[in-house]
């Protein structure tokens, strides 16, 4: 099913299993309230995080990619976040080359307590996303094949 | 594949704000879906029936539930497809409730998110694989963290169930809080009598090794084998020599250190015991105001010391431990009240904290068990009690109620009274929070038979007035003002996060919240496990507690430890990363990041190749995101199967 | 020493009329210290008692115009010895920082406010910019041999939120000027609390009994004479004294001056340029017996 045409954009979230996924969940036990346009893909930890992944998703369509992790220092896995953090400050340096705008990317530390803080990093995001609109397509006969280029160039 | 998708309505809390019958009408059209329904409460028992008989029924391949929060239910439901004769990793779950339903009020757009979710992972799931555990030798021995009352539990309960405990303690002796105080609510029996002999027991169990003034210095491995590195810190006086005569005690020239057992209240010598029962009543010498250590100069204690035991040129000690499990149960510590401007900011010395309290209240205490003003040593008669110092206040970031300190207030009035029948006492409270067994009619017995006058409400400021201090408050009830003139004041200070205790989280990889108290596992269903496997918590290491249910959770920690060790082996995690040794060029760089050090270098006809070792891998998937050749790849969480949840959100 | 520090000054309406000695005596003490002050052109009433009472926006709206007023100058910051229009000159720009409000506000106004500028009290520069370090390089007549307070009132650095300065229960500035100024300085427990301030006129019950109990608790801990930063504060002290005296049947006869005179005559300044003779209490049994003490000791030198 495609967005809610006008009212949602199409962002992507990773979120690693210890901190941030349970933050995301403290956040709906808390009842707090977020924009709905935001899904989450749930890996084992922020070092996990391929930044291909990014990348692809951006290349099919994301309008915007949103990475949490545990806070430094507090890795379920003692340094999954630092290779993470390495990755991901290239990655956000990267985007405009590929024609992404950087604000498009976004990566952030919440804990598993952080509800709260949670629904601002949700809630910023998505706000940020709205005001660029939605992200440059590749549509057209040829998509599928200029996809198949790009992923081969990767 | 054939899979099967199950959207619960969690009674209303799903169903509430998303149109299940929708998001099942929407996954039937899904490639793979052979069957999908809604169901009422999934995680019932008929919601699980309804799962293996539709498995049975559609022969299908994988399970779809969408419902709450993995975190929550992934296991229940892996082992119900499991039931069925499935693999329990042709399972995939969405999460509804806590994403979805319970963060907004829009139904079109939380049924559409929903839909969205379920072929995420639906997509997942036909990229899973059957995976299968590996079995591995454990280590039955266990680590207790901290001395106090729920770690004595906890080690003790181990201790009597057979296992080797290891116990270490930061202080140099065991007891903790429960150590420092006079006497106990609701019974008002003496506090170390009920604890002394338990930490006799410690002392003397042959199953418990006790290591005090130490410290955990790094922790590596995982469940079943962790390795400890202890730092045992140098007391100065060998502990296999020391009887604990206590005559370096009476002879030493310096007495002016600070006395942290009695908190403050009086003075101790540099070097010494910190109390009569300690455990193990060995001397250490406190470097800070020793004057052999700081100037060179004394020698006493090794003069007088008839074992011969002190050694100034002491070092640290290293020492290495190998456990299964790990016990944390390090307590709390008081609230720094000195932020209070209005009790005089620390200025004024008749204004005491609730522990310090207790040693002047112990007759083995400083004063020897007689109320006096710190100030000119008088005896007080106006004893005002002030509730909620550093708790319920958010203006100080302490919005939590500490939960013990109505009842330690009334103990305290009760025995004020006891101590100085003469006396009056004042309790300035906010509401009395006094839910346990007996509780209640305590705090009663402390108004109407002891004729401590409760007031409500919160004061204002403290003042010198003379050489009295005037207490002024508001009177909620009364809606008036309140000025007593008191001659002590007691701070019933809350409880915060011990010292140092997010910095041992992070090498115990736990959480913990935005206070510092740790994380468990669930706050209904896991209150003593954490997220890490094969450590427990215990004790207010947690989150403020008093006795009772610190003990509880000392047993209840226990008890976890001994079922993890009912069993010889246990079973890996295949969530694993593997090898394609096709793929492998041998590079190395998996190795170099793998945390855990799970990945050894191997030969394959005369190449270098990477190899897990399945046991050990913990899963991070760290060395996958490293590898340039996509050789390495973590089970369950593959590129594909990442990508494939990628490609179900994006191609739309 | 930093002798740039320029500020525009906004004296207040007490400066010319009942606390005219704290004008003369913070100018005085200023020019000594080589601090530059620009009178605001043409300013007026901060809003203070009795707008703020009923009707905010009007109070804001008399703050705002004085702000603009500063803005006009060049200058960033404002200082004002006045406590009160200190607080509605900062209640001001803080409530304008919601720009619903400010536009209610700069509807009454003929342009709107530019209210971007500082306000901070003549205490507050005095300690922050000046330094108490350099106040005692400057001192020619140390106030040895006599005990004083500081009493701060309850508005100077309440709520800390607004005021940012000094702690909110427990003020030290003062003190430690003092302190620097060679007086002795006694802990006065009071410092924050209330003196009664504008019930003078409704309910003068209750200033008798407040600044009553500040004047019993200073001459318990033993203070000759109390300092103090505050118009109202030191109208109801001292001014009200005898009518405490009466209502209270009791006998004081303290001197309550402005931290700035006896600044002041520790820098050397005349009694007359700081208008001591304004004081209702007269102070001359203390300040004579200081002078005493300095000539002993110059003897002694």
């Amino acid at each position: 099913m495609p967005v809610l045409e006008g009212t949602e954009l199409r962002i992507v979230g990773f979120l690693c299993n210890w901190c941030s996924y349970g933050g995301a969940d403290t956040a709906g036990v808390g009842r707090f309230k977020q924009p709905t346009d935001l899904r989450i893909i749930r890996v084992p930890c922020s070092g996990r995080i391929d930044p291909l992944f990014i990348v692809k998703a951006m290349m099919n369509g994301a309008d915007g990619v949103l990475v949490s992790g545990c806070h430094p220092r507090d890795c379920h896995y003692s340094e999954g976040n630092f290779y993470a953090r390495r990755r991901l400050e290239i990655i956000e340096k990267f985007l405009p080359i590929l024609g992404y705008e950087p604000e498009r990317f976004a990566y952030t530390w919440v804990s598993a307590s952080e509800g709260q803080r949670w629904q601002e990093v949700v809630t910023s995001f998505t706000d940020q996303i709205h005001k660029l609109g939605p992200a440059p397509k590749i549509l057209g006969p040829q998509a599928s094949d200029t996809l198949s280029v790009m992923e081969a160039a990767l | 594949m054939k899979i099967g998708v199950f959207v619960c309505h969690c009674g209303s809390n799903i169903e509430a704000t998303v149109d299940t019958a929708a998001v099942a009408a929407a996954a039937r059209q899904f490639p793979g879906v052979a069957f999908a329904t809604d169901t009422m409460y999934t995680c019932s028992e008929p919601g699980q029936d309804e799962i293996v008989a539709a498995i049975k029924e559609h022969n299908l391949g994988g399970v779809v539930v969408a419902s709450c929060t993995p975190r929550m239910h992934e296991q229940t439901f892996r082992r119900t497809v499991e039931r069925a004769g499935l693999n329990r990793y042709l399972f995939e779950m969405a999460n509804i409730r806590e994403h979805v339903s319970w963060i907004g009020k829009d139904r079109e757009a939380n049924t559409n998110k929903s839909i969205d979710l379920v072929r995420m992972a639906t997509e997942k799931l036909t990229h899973n694989r059957p995976l299968y555990s590996k079995k591995f030798d454990i280590n039955k021995r266990v680590l207790v963290i901290g001395g106090g009352v729920a770690g004595i539990q906890a080690a003790l309960d181990c201790a009597d169930g057979g296992l080797e405990v290891v116990m270490v303690e930061k202080t140099s002796t065991i007891g903790g809080k429960m150590a420092k105080l006079d006497k106990t609510f609701p019974t008002v029996d003496c506090s170390s009598c009920i604890l002394g002999p338990r930490m006799v027991d410690v002392a003397q169990h042959p199953n418990i090794t006790l290591y005090a003034y130490s410290e955990i210095e790094e922790i590596n491995g995982y469940v079943g084998n962790f390795e400890i590195k202890v730092k045992k810190k140098a007391t100065y006086v060998d502990w296999d020599l020391c009887t604990g005569c206590g005559i370096c005690m009476e002879k030493c020239p310096s007495k002016k250190a600070t006395d942290f057992f009695n908190e403050g209240i009086g003075k101790t010598t540099a070097i010494n015991i910190p109390f009569p029962q300690a455990i193990p009543k060995k001397a250490k010498i406190d470097p800070a105001f020793c004057t052999k250590l700081t100037k060179g100069k004394c020698g006493v204690c090794a003069k007088v010391c008839p074992s011969g035991c002190i050694n100034y040129e002491m070092q640290d000690e290293f020492i290495t431990e190998k456990v299964g499990a790990i016990v944390t149960a390090t307590g709390f510590d008081l609230f720094d009240w000195s932020v209070y401007g209005e009790y005089g900011g620390g200025r004024y010395p008749d204004v005491i904290t609730g522990l310090q309290y207790e040693r002047m209240l112990s007759a083995s205490g400083p004063t020897g068990g007689h109320i006096k003003r710190p100030s000119d040593g008088k005896e007080p008669k106006n004893i005002v009690f002030i509730q909620c110092v550093g708790s319920r206040d958010k203006s100080v970031g302490r919005p939590y109620c500490t939960g013990f300190c109505c009842m330690y207030t009334a103990k305290q009035a009760i025995l004020t009274k006891d101590h100085l029948p003469e006396s009056q006492s004042y309790v300035f409270y906010m509401d009395i929070r006094a839910i346990g067994k007996l509780y209640d009619e305590f705090t009663r017995r402390a108004m109407e038979e002891y004729d401590t006058k409760y007031i409500r409400g919160r004061v204002s400021m403290i003042y010198p007035k003379g050489d009295k201090l005037l207490v002024r408050g508001a009177d909620t009830l009364m809606g008036s003002q309140v000025e007593v003139d008191a001659d002590l004041v007691v701070l019933a200070v809350g409880a915060e996060a011990a010292a140092g205790a997010s910095k041992l989280a992070e090498k115990l990889r736990i959480s913990y919240d935005t206070y510092g108290f740790y994380m468990e596992g669930h706050p209904k269903l896991k209150p003593v496990e954490t997220n890490t496997a094969g450590v427990y918590l215990a004790g207010a290491c947690q989150g403020p507690k008093d006795i009772p249910s610190s003990v509880a959770q000392g047993s209840a920690a226990a008890a976890k430890v001994l079922g993890l060790f009912s069993k010889d082996q246990l079973e890996s995690d295949p969530q694993v990363s593997i090898v394609d040794i096709k793929r492998c060029i041998g590079c190395g760089k998996c190795i170099k990041t793998c945390p855990y050090g799970a990945i050894k270098e191997t030969e394959l006809r005369g190449m270098v190749k990477a190899d897990v070792i399945e046991t050990i891998c913990q899963g991070c998937g760290i060395c996958t995101s490293t590898c340039p050749q996509g050789a390495v790849q973590l089970q369950h969480f593959t590129d594909n199967q990442i990508l494939s949840e990628v490609n179900a959100l994006c191609q739309f | 020493m930093n002798t740039s520090l320029n500020y525009a000054y906004y004296p207040g309406c007490s400066s010319t009329g009942t606390s005219i000695e704290y004008d003369m005596s913070s100018r005085a003490v200023c020019a000594a210290l080589d601090i530059q002050l620009n009178d605001v052109p043409d300013w007026s009433c901060c809003g203070s008692t009795p707008a703020h009472t009923v009707d905010h926006t009007l109070s804001s709206a008399l703050s705002a115009r004085n702000l603009d007023q500063v803005a006009s100058m060049g200058l960033d910051s404002c200082i004002t010895p006045c406590p009160s229009c200190l607080a509605n000159l900062k209640t001001a720009k803080h409530r304008m920082e919601d720009a619903g409000f400010r536009d209610k506000v700069n509807n009454l106004l003929d342009k709107p406010a530019n209210t971007q500028v500082g306000t901070k009290s003549v205490l507050q520069i005095l300690v922050e910019d000046y330094g108490v370090e350099n106040i005692k390089k400057k001192v020619v007549k140390p106030l040895t041999g006599r005990a004083v307070g500081a009493y701060y009132g309850c508005i100077l650095n309440r709520p800390a939120e607004l005021m940012q300065f000094d702690d909110r229960e427990h003020p030290m500035a003062m003190d430690n000027i003092m302190e620097a100024l060679g007086a002795t300085v006694v802990a006065f427990p009071l410092k924050v609390e209330c003196c009664g301030a504008s019930f003078g006129i409704p309910r003068k019950d209750l200033v008798m009994r407040l600044s009553g109990k500040l004047l019993d608790t200073a001459k318990g801990i033993g203070a000759m004479a109390l300092v103090t930063a505050c118009p109202l504060c030191q109208m109801n002290l001292d001014m009200r004294q005898a009518q405490v005296n009466n209502a209270n049947d009791s006998h004081h006869d303290m001197p309550i001056f402005y931290f700035t005179q006896l600044m002041g005559l520790a820098l050397g300044l005349t009694e007359k340029e700081l208008g001591i003779d304004k004081l209702c209490v007269s102070p001359r049994t203390v300040l004579d017996a200081m002078a005493s003490e300095q000539s002993v000791k110059e003897r002694a030198a």
